[in-house]
């Protein structure tokens, strides 16, 4: 039953990659943008204190910039 | 000089209120999408359970589109009215826009192999769709191409205007020329040509792929929100002012 189901009519080979980039790709996504948005962040506030918040890095330490995927 | 430090205050005020509900949507479409498109659908008659590669190949396509007219729009609205906010979202859209463009090559490649005997064709659909991936990674590559990032985010709005072309000819690529590519059977004058059993998961992870775009998108602009803020203050140390003397764009809020 469960072996059918993950054999998908012999299409196993084809219809579990498409499935998997899809969620490989958007989760990378997901990263790449909370990656981002935190190093940006990062040097708002090592360059502006006040500009933040909660800033977690201690005023003038310097984060690189962010790769923007 | 004070346009460009544009107040976002609102637009994040409004973002978190957004976000939680954009991150809720995206799960509950997610789990009730995969369910009907992998336990809760027929496999098609023709295609087997290929067919299953449609719930995710066609919103990742519509999505590519989608991600287009919005880059477009935004450049249009950034290039004309200088509005700060739109520049950012459209700088924000590209990556995302090129992931779902991604996924609609792969999946459909992963598709094509069984159900048309080939990974790739240089038909019209197929050639289109690529050209639209180039210019995602083109208007990337354009905006961090000089020193001076007014030019670049100018020169890749044009691009992104421009190239807006592709957008209809991708749409009507599978009525205009031949192709192996079959042509649209939701959106039709006559209504969806498809069982509400397959159209069940299709819309479900169309919305999910939809709710997961905002979400995408509200993160990115926060972090272009603070990259501009840096370019700002970068600016400003250049020209004499001390760092820990200026207040923060937000605070100044011209707009």
């Amino acid at each position: 039953m469960l072996s059918q189901f993950f054999s998908m009519g012999g299409y196993a080979g084809f219809i579990w990659p498409a499935y998997g980039v899809v969620a490989v790709v958007l989760i990378w996504l997901f990263i790449a943008g909370k990656r981002f948005q935190n190093a940006a962040d990062a040097e708002l506030a090592s360059l502006n204190p006040r500009a933040r918040r909660k800033s977690e890095t201690t005023p003038g330490t310097t984060r690189e910039t962010a790769d923007e995927t | 000089m004070l346009h460009r430090f544009a107040n976002p205050t609102r637009f994040l005020r409004l973002a978190d209120i957004i976000q939680p509900w954009a991150a809720g949507l995206t799960i509950v479409f997610v789990v009730s999408g995969l369910y009907f498109a992998l336990f809760h659908s027929p496999a098609d008659y023709q295609q087997g359970e290929t067919v299953r590669i449609m719930y995710i190949h066609v919103p990742a396509a519509w999505m590519a589109l989608f991600c287009y007219t919005a880059l477009a729009v935004a450049s249009g609205v950034a290039l004309i009215w200088k509005h700060p906010l739109a520049g950012l979202a459209a700088r924000a859209t590209a990556p995302i826009g090129a992931g779902f463009t991604f996924l609609a090559l792969v999946t459909g490649s992963l598709w094509g192999k069984p159900m048309w005997g080939t990974w790739w064709v240089w038909d019209a659909r197929l050639t289109s769709v690529l050209i639209l991936f180039f210019l995602y990674l083109g208007y990337m590559a354009l905006q961090d191409a000089f020193d001076d990032a007014e030019r670049g985010a100018k020169a890749s709005a044009i691009l992104a205007i421009v190239g807006f072309i592709n957008v209809p000819i991708i749409k009507f690529s599978v009525d205009w020329w031949n192709t192996l590519h079959q042509p649209a059977s939701v959106v039709k004058m006559s209504g969806p040509a498809i069982h509400s059993s397959m159209l069940t998961p299709l819309l479900l992870m169309a919305l999910a792929f939809k709710a997961y775009y905002i979400w995408l998108m509200l993160i990115r602009i926060r972090g272009e929100i603070s990259s501009m803020k840096v370019r700002a203050l970068r600016l400003r140390q250049v020209h004499g002012g001390a760092p820990g003397a200026a207040s923060t764009p937000a605070e100044e809020g011209a707009d």
